[in-house]
């Protein structure tokens, strides 16, 4: 027996260590276009390849002097924060009406509220360009807001579902036996409670909507923001100004995305969630 | 809970529900009427006419284009499904639970990065004077066209859905109970035949659902068949981007459009019936 388990020890080594050559690659494929934006943003080629070319800033300098690009920017920004509170606000109120509420149709309003993610960017592209359109609203930074809203809702509303669902379903009507009205309970019970995940979907819905193309390729006309910008650099000539755009976004989406992450880990969580969390 | 409408209530519950029927359902149906409208010296006009469908359901180079999109779409379900399980495995059975949590860390990572900008660096990788054909170059072999084929193609639609597919897979086999597992090695049931009999068939919810995300965003994507395949063979992603930005042609690009949506949908119900099935016992 114990010579049968001593092999099969072996054979699980050989195993094991096959398995933990493939993670490594599969990681090595998932990031091998992310280092390789940040290393040729700083590499002078052209024509990116190796052997590397000198240490350059200039696709970075070529960037900085595009006004094209700073005003990419500005638009991405500017519709970024809004959609990142307008999301957030809205999926909010979504996260906080499945909480409490049961009604009819509450399927169909869970379908609405969860639903506009997995359908194609290309057709919802078209379909916003169409009716936007129609009623005379495309072409603007108000068209990309509108339909950014859309997608980045249902993230928001999931992240604060899940932290509505630890907690204690008492807290809600404890305050209320202690003469809390409605507004002063979710003033000073539920909004607390909440605040780290409210913070982590703002963070999170600002970044889907700043790395988001498509949409905002259908609707944004001429107000085009930086990720619309980058499209139009690879359908034009190739160049590596896509690297230094590209390191930029990625610093600054990460940062968001890191800010959001310590903000969800908890660290100002009350008590009882972190029982919550052991169960 | 409560049953009565308040004031408090609705105040949280309608202005999701608002903006998702004015931005979401309203487009979406919009889209519909559009593609019974017809188009007359380069004007869009009101009208209830078949002739986009007829059209384009009569023109070969649309068949075409959805049997293309959907063998793409589908070659790429499958194989992003293969190539992503024995990682998701990996991760899931033979890393400390400290080591898991940085794997997933770093696999949601790529959802924060430009998809654009990836799909631009695998150019540096795959064209003709790119990395990997210098790095061929050293040991005396090609240069090997490897840009615009179809091979860039999935490599891209590997970027796009690779991470989503693992989390997915990772997120149901997790969740196996190990005894079943440790019964399997037991009663002497091999590595292997472990795998494909009791870890593959108590995951299938995950795997099928990780396979449909993998279908329907690889089903709608232009990035890659555009800017990795070269645009060609044609996919119904392009077709739309195409019949949209050149010229008056939405309501075609409607009807395009809602074809994908009806593909889709029959795709998702069979997908999600397949991974129920016999669940209810």
């Amino acid at each position: 027996m114990s010579q049968i388990s001593g092999q099969e020890l072996n054979r699980n080594r050989v195993v094991d260590w096959a398995l933990m050559v493939y993670i490594v690659l599969a990681y090595a494929f998932v990031f091998a276009p992310i280092a390789a934006s940040f290393v040729f943003s700083f590499n002078s080629d052209r024509f990116p390849s190796i052997p590397l070319g000198d240490f350059s800033l200039e696709w970075y300098r070529a960037v900085a002097a595009d006004p094209l690009v700073w005003q990419g920017l500005t638009n991405t920004l500017v519709i970024g924060v809004v959609v990142g509170v307008v999301s957030t606000a809205l999926g909010f109120g979504a996260a906080y009406t499945d909480y409490r509420y049961k009604f009819m149709g509450k399927q169909v309003y869970l379908a609405l509220a969860l639903l506009p993610p997995t359908i194609p960017v290309i057709i919802l592209g078209l379909a916003m360009l169409a009716y936007l359109s129609r009623i005379d609203l495309s072409g603007r930074a108000i068209s990309v807001i509108i339909s950014h809203v859309v997608v980045c809702a249902p993230f928001a509303m999931a992240i604060i579902r899940l932290r509505l669902s630890q907690m204690d379903p008492a807290l809600e009507p404890a305050a209320w036996n202690l003469g809390a009205s409605e507004w002063a309970t979710m003033r000073h019970v539920i909004i607390p409670f909440t605040k780290p995940a409210i913070f982590g979907a703002l963070f999170i819905t600002m970044a889907v909507s700043f790395d988001e193309f498509a949409v905002a390729w259908f609707v944004s006309g001429l107000n085009e923001t930086l990720p619309v910008k980058v499209l139009g650099f690879l359908q034009g000539q190739v160049s590596p100004r896509i690297n230094a755009i590209g390191t930029f976004v990625f610093v600054t989406s990460m940062t968001l995305v890191i800010l959001a992450q310590i903000l969800l880990s908890g660290r100002t969580a009350a008590p009882r969630s972190s029982t919550v969390d052991k169960e | 809970m409560q049953r009565h409408v308040s004031l408090y209530g609705l105040t949280f519950s309608l202005p999701l529900l608002i903006w998702q029927l004015l931005f979401f359902v309203f487009p979406l149906a919009f889209l519909v009427a559009l593609s019974f409208w017809t188009v007359k010296n380069f004007a869009m006009r009101p009208d209830f006419d078949t002739v986009n469908w007829v059209t384009m359901f009569s023109r070969p180079v649309f068949w075409q284009a959805y049997g293309t999109t959907f063998a793409l779409a589908g070659g790429a379900a499958l194989l992003t499904s293969v190539l992503a399980f024995p990682c998701s495995y990996a991760i899931a059975f033979k890393l400390s639970d400290t080591a898991r949590r940085w794997a997933v860390f770093l696999m949601v990572i790529p959802f924060f990065t430009s998809y654009l900008v990836r799909v631009y660096s695998w150019q540096i990788f795959l064209s003709d004077n790119g990395i990997f054909n210098v790095m061929l170059g050293w040991i005396g072999l090609g240069p090997f066209g490897m840009l615009n084929t179809v091979g860039a193609t999935m490599v891209g639609y590997l970027t796009l859905s690779f991470p989503l597919v693992v989390l997915l897979q990772l997120f149901s086999l997790v969740f196996i109970d190990r005894t079943l597992i440790e019964a399997a090695h037991n009663m002497r049931c091999g590595r292997l035949r472990t795998v494909f009999e009791v870890v593959i068939p108590s995951a299938r919810v995950g795997l099928t659902i990780a396979a449909l995300f993998c279908f329907i965003l690889t089903f709608g994507d232009f990035v890659s068949p555009v800017y990795l395949g070269g645009g060609d063979p044609t996919t119904l992603s392009i077709l739309i981007t195409d019949t949209t930005k050149s010229g008056q042609q939405w309501p075609r690009a409607a009807v395009i459009a809602l074809t994908m949506i009806a593909t889709l949908l029959v795709v998702a119900f069979l997908a999600v019936r397949f991974a129920y099935k016999g669940r209810s016992k």
